[in-house]
């Protein structure tokens, strides 16, 4: 028997990005009809096809209903007892990072994110999102200058509007399901990436998503548009402070690759998750998806979830163009209440289209982790190819885990490879390391992230580390 | 010869020890003193405790100590975890070492070994000083660079195992190393690179048990002393002749003996 006690220990984790940020805010009624709708469009001044956008998508959701086919439990959520904008208070025009209130430079310093320009990240560009509204973007002028559009969507639909009409809701459409409908209606702010023909953009560009308000909901939109031969890699992160009621976060991302493309986007996702008793803790609603329109165009999805209460997401690929590729490479770790339903889909409709699906789910304390993934290969899609790969690591004895793989061929000619497994870390394992003088929580987070290293290998280089580093904090003291 | 030895203290000593598992008993009763220098070998059949013997050492969690001690360098360790007691010095070679996926064999071996060089007050070693102890020594067991990036134990054969578990004594440089069946499993030529590893490690500074069916460990390993295990006690202890003995007469011969104080 491996030591309960222990376990218990190494899954607690104190919540590093727990505090809250006391800024005077502007925040609108409670509650959601179409009058909220219009004054969020109206407050952002959108031109009008959005606000149609908007109002069309708000009365698909009005008569859809929320999912039940997820391996989750929760308190259902009063979605009149939300609050759907909520911004910082600020000068009305900013026109450099100097009129950013302190306060909110000083938040993300302490996450790690310094957006001034004698300290900002150098080899990463950021949009920073606080709340409803994106705080300030850096390297812009940099980017720019190789044609690179890096802003949060609000510009854009104000500075691109063409290409938001063109591209936005093409992806995921405002009825895709449930959560899609109901970020089409209310979403405040995300961010707009473009780049242009021929263009490797010069340098990784990354969101960072806080949420700083406990009643309000935060529903990010994304949109990434990689033209022609043009290839970009997208970090996403996100936290929240601690409290204990639940706040929703459904998000939508929408990525668009064409011929030659391609377009990396990973996350690492650590949302408050609640405490030990399950109280509190971010709802993650969240719809990705990625549109490989080009030929030979590649979309990777990469992420690292261990944090909100409930997770639900499936990054998907939509393989159009003719040997486009898709891939979802996946670490999902819950402890304490935690509950994750999280997977993708890999849809193939081109021909000699290829995908391949890595996830790996931990599961500690009293959680539930389930991998949930489709594998659809349509008619015209004559030489396609998947594989996928879905392994389990349980913790302690009290933590569940379940895999939902379901494969749907049309094309006799295609080639579809599943592989699951299940383990647990033996008593045996942490004994041999513990035998050669390693402390009983290094060995756990050394098997850990062994268990993890094929999809760690995918992540950039300083997400890597991060993420090698927020698993062990995750599972410290929580082992047995 | 042997006087000599014993005019310094013990390294180990096994007093009493009675130990069960799942309220079922294991040891009843066995006790063993290693002085600085000698070698050690435990025979016995299949079952009589021998393993269990040299997991307890080790700390293993799965057993409980119901009565006596063990002292390592006049401490007693008992309740010692088992990092605690690979870091002050002592080894337990496994009988089945155990594969650890995706974990590299290289990080592994540095982490112990840095481990165990904290607890000696020693620098720890970087990824490229590390490189260069780890070099030297897999000369001992004739192990290429190519195991160090592979996933510990992953894939090994029984025998590239073993000589893993003699690189990795061979970098904790142990007080006492209790190596449990290391010749199992192994062909004349990797049994003679392991037997030779194990005396280039050791010295007058150091003990060794080494826990074994065969007598062709003890021809290569010469032990001081040979202890016959049988449920749960040590039978018969006497020196490197009895193995002989026991080669030509059997395990039933020693069915007739009754416990020697």
């Amino acid at each position: 028997m491996v030591n309960e006690n222990l376990v218990k220990d190494v899954v607690k984790e104190p919540y590093k990005y727990g505090f809250v940020t006391d800024i005077e805010t502007e925040k609108i009624e409670k509650g959601l009809n179409e009058d909220i709708i219009k004054l969020i469009s109206q407050k952002k001044e959108e031109p009008k096809f959005l606000l149609d956008f908007r109002l069309k998508a708000f009365k698909k959701w009005q008569k859809m209903k929320e999912p039940d086919w997820a391996a989750l439990g929760y308190k259902k959520i009063d979605y009149q007892d939300i609050i759907y904008y909520s911004a910082p208070k600020q000068k009305e025009k900013i026109s450099s990072l100097d009129e950013v209130d302190p306060k909110l430079l000083e938040t993300f310093d302490k996450l790690g994110i310094p957006l001034t320009e004698q300290k900002k990240l150098t080899n990463v560009a950021v949009d920073a999102v606080f709340d409803s509204v994106s705080i300030a973007t850096t390297f812009r002028e940099e980017l720019a200058e190789h044609g690179v559009i890096f802003c949060s969507i609000s510009e854009a639909v104000k500075n691109h509007a063409d290409l938001i009409e063109k591209y936005l809701g093409t992806v995921v459409p405002a009825s895709d399901n449930y959560f899609a409908a109901l970020n089409s209606a209310v979403f405040s702010d995300g961010s707009f990436v473009y780049i242009p023909k021929g263009v490797t953009c010069p340098m990784d560009l990354s969101s960072y998503f806080r949420i700083n308000s406990g009643d309000s909901g935060q529903f990010e939109r994304t949109l990434i548009i990689a033209e022609e031969s043009s290839s970009v890699s997208y970090l996403e992160g996100c936290t929240a402070p601690m409290f204990d009621t639940n706040t929703l976060h459904a998000a939508v991302v929408e990525l668009i690759a064409l011929d030659d493309a391609s377009i990396k986007y990973s996350t690492v996702q650590n949302w408050y998750a609640g405490d030990e008793e399950g109280i509190g803790g971010i709802f993650n609603f969240v719809t990705k998806r990625g549109k490989c329109l080009g030929k030979r165009s590649k979309i990777s999805w990469s992420q690292v979830e261990t944090g909100s209460a409930i997770t639900w997401k499936y990054p998907s690929c939509l393989l159009l163009g003719e040997e486009s590729v898709g891939e979802f490479y996946s670490v999902a770790l819950t402890n304490n209440l935690q509950q994750a339903d999280t997977g993708t889909k890999m849809i193939h409709i081109g021909p000699k289209t290829k995908s391949t699906i890595v996830s790996k789910g931990i599961s500690a304390g009293n959680s539930k982790n389930s991998y949930r993934g489709l594998v659809k290969v349509g008619t015209k899609a004559t030489g396609s190819r998947n594989y996928s790969q879905c392994d389990s690591m349980l913790i302690g004895d009290q933590a569940s885990a379940n895999t939902f793989p379901y494969i749907k061929s049309q094309q006799p000619n295609s080639e579809i490879e599943h592989e699951a497994s299940t383990c647990r870390i033996s008593e045996d394992q942490l004994f041999y390391l513990q035998s050669r003088g390693i402390e009983f929580e290094e060995a756990v987070s050394m098997m850990v992230s062994g268990f993890c290293r094929d999809v760690f290998n995918q992540l950039p280089m300083e997400f890597a580390a991060e993420a090698d580093k927020l698993l062990a904090l995750k599972l410290e003291g929580s082992v047995g | 010869m042997q006087s000599k030895m014993k005019e310094s203290d013990p390294i180990l000593e096994v007093e009493n020890l009675s130990a069960s598992t799942d309220n079922l008993p294991i040891l009843k009763g066995v006790s063993l003193t290693v002085y600085p220098g000698e070698i050690h070998a435990i025979m016995g059949r299949n079952g009589c405790g021998k393993s269990t013997l040299s997991k307890i050492i080790a700390g293993h969690p799965s057993y409980n100590i119901t009565n006596g001690d063990i002292k390592f360098l006049g401490e007693n360790i008992n309740s010692l975890e088992p990092e605690e007691r690979s870091q002050s010095g002592i080894f337990l070679g496994f009988q089945y070492p155990i594969e650890i996926p995706g974990v590299s064999n290289l990080e592994f071996l540095r982490v112990s070994t840095n481990a165990r060089r904290k607890f000696l007050n020693k620098e720890e070693l970087d990824t490229f000083d590390f490189e260069e102890l780890v070099k030297e020594k897999l000369e001992i067991v004739k192990m290429d660079h190519a195991f160090l990036s592979r996933s510990v134990n992953q894939g090994f054969s029984g025998g590239e195992k073993k000589r893993n578990e003699i690189l990795q004594m061979a970098l904790l440089e142990p007080k006492i190393a209790i190596l449990d069946e290391t010749d199992s499993g192994l062909d004349i030529d990797a049994l003679r690179i392991v037997a030779s590893g194990i005396k280039k490690i050791s010295n007058a500074q150091t003990g060794i048990i080494l826990i074994t069916h065969y007598q062709r460990l003890l021809d290569e390993i010469k032990p001081n002393y040979v202890h016959v295990m049988s449920d749960g006690q040590i039978i018969k202890t006497g020196e490197s002749d009895l193995a002989l003995e026991l080669e030509e007469k059997g395990y039933e011969w020693t069915d007739n003996f009754i416990k020697e104080t």
